[in-house]
């Protein structure tokens, strides 16, 4: 690589670095605007009823939201102790 | 029934007071009656940059607490009989700005005037959500950089959400892109996003580029809106924004970068 060519490899660099950062970072705000309001109060209610059966820990709860064209998931991981008492 | 823009961006410093003085200068010279609103309580910049901070007596707060009436407190501009300025108090603390008081205000003024324009606060807290509510079209100014495009990406999704026709289900606030301090050299070098980058990543029509230039501070320095000084390339882009605006079909300048020397078509991409 001539040094011209290398000098236009460093100023190309900048801008391009900049349009990939935006894409990746505004494609993730936009999937967490997205987010149903009420996740926050469903994982804690949902925490809430397992407690009445078994001993978890507060953050034993996940609730995960994902969004494309045709359909909206609602993944809920709740993660078990490994001796799980019964109350 | 007037139309309301409102002028916002996130991001602080990007243009906006710039942007509202000449496209509400640019609208009164056009023969359309326009009020611009400034409601950046607590700073008070767009009397400075229009000219006319020595004739303030009444603000927009005075006006919202019914301390004064409107044509109390509106100032005429001296150069343009249609053009009236609301300023913003330097005082008060900015939750003086309510839903109703800034709607009471709104729908006095869109009685009488075509377009009232309201220059918006940086930031997406109380004082940009209450210049955006009421709004029908917003301009959102953009600088090429990083910051300036997510933050101009939040207040899409804030004006898409928070505003009263998005609350009622109305038909949604009409949504223009607004490229500012753009240096087509620099990105001919591939060192600022192109217009064309950020057009793309914010999915937005383009109302009007307006290339980096020393007679906006000039313009601000005098108190003249710097779509009259018409020899200035951003002068001259932001009266080629106000016609497209109106719905003029006017092709965009100032994109290109200046007629190349050996050098720089050497060195650039
Ligand atoms: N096209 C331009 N070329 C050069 N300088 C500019 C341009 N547009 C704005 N400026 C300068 O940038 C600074 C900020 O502009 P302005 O006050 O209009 O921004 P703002 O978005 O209203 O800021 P704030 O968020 O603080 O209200 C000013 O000094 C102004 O002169
Ligand atoms: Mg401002």
């Amino acid at each position: 690589m001539g040094l011209l060519d290398r000098f236009r490899v460093a100023r190309k660099g900048s801008a391009s670095v900049a349009r990939e950062r935006l894409q990746i970072m505004i494609a993730r705000d936009r999937s967490e605007r997205g987010r149903p309001s009420y996740l926050p109060k469903l994982e804690k209610e949902i925490l809430e009823v397992i407690r009445k059966y078994v001993e978890v820990d507060p953050d034993a709860v996940s609730v995960n939201y994902e969004q494309d064209a045709h359909q909206e998931v609602l993944e809920l991981n709740i993660v078990l102790p490994e001796s799980a008492q019964r109350a | 029934m007037a139309r309301i823009i409102v002028v916002t961006s996130g991001k602080g410093g990007v243009g906006k007071t710039t942007t509202s003085a000449s496209i509400a200068m640019g609208l009164a010279r056009r023969g359309h009656r326009t009020a611009v609103i400034d409601f950046d309580v607590g700073l008070r910049n767009l009397d400075l940059v229009m000219g006319c901070e020595r004739r303030v007596v009444y603000d927009f707060v005075n006006v919202i607490n019914q301390e004064a009436n409107l044509n109390q407190a509106l100032i005429r501009d001296k150069r343009e009989d249609n053009l009236f300025i609301l300023p913003a108090s330097q005082t008060r603390d900015k939750e003086a700005l309510t839903k109703e008081g800034v709607g009471r205000v709104l729908d006095e003024l869109a009685q009488s005037f075509d377009y009232v324009v309201c220059d918006s606060p940086a930031g997406i807290e109380h004082g940009a959500t209450m210049a955006m509510y009421y709004a029908d079209d917003a301009i959102v100014v953009t600088n090429p950089e990083v910051s300036s495009v997510r933050d101009s990406d939040r207040m899409l999704g804030i004006l898409a959400s928070k505003s009263r026709r998005a609350e009622r289900g109305d038909e949604p606030i009409r949504e223009y892109l607004l490229l500012s301090r753009y240096s087509p050299e620099r990105v001919a070098r591939g060192e600022m996003l192109s217009v064309d980058d950020v057009k793309d990543i914010l999915a937005l029509d383009l109302l009007g580029v307006i290339p980096e230039s020393q007679s906006v501070l000039s313009a601000s320095n005098a108190g003249v809106p710097v779509i009259l000084d018409e020899a200035s390339d951003a002068g001259r882009a932001y009266a080629d924004l106000v016609g497209r605006y109106l719905g003029e079909d006017l092709p965009h300048r100032f994109l290109e970068a200046q007629k190349k020397g050996l050098l720089s078509r050497l060195f650039g991409g």
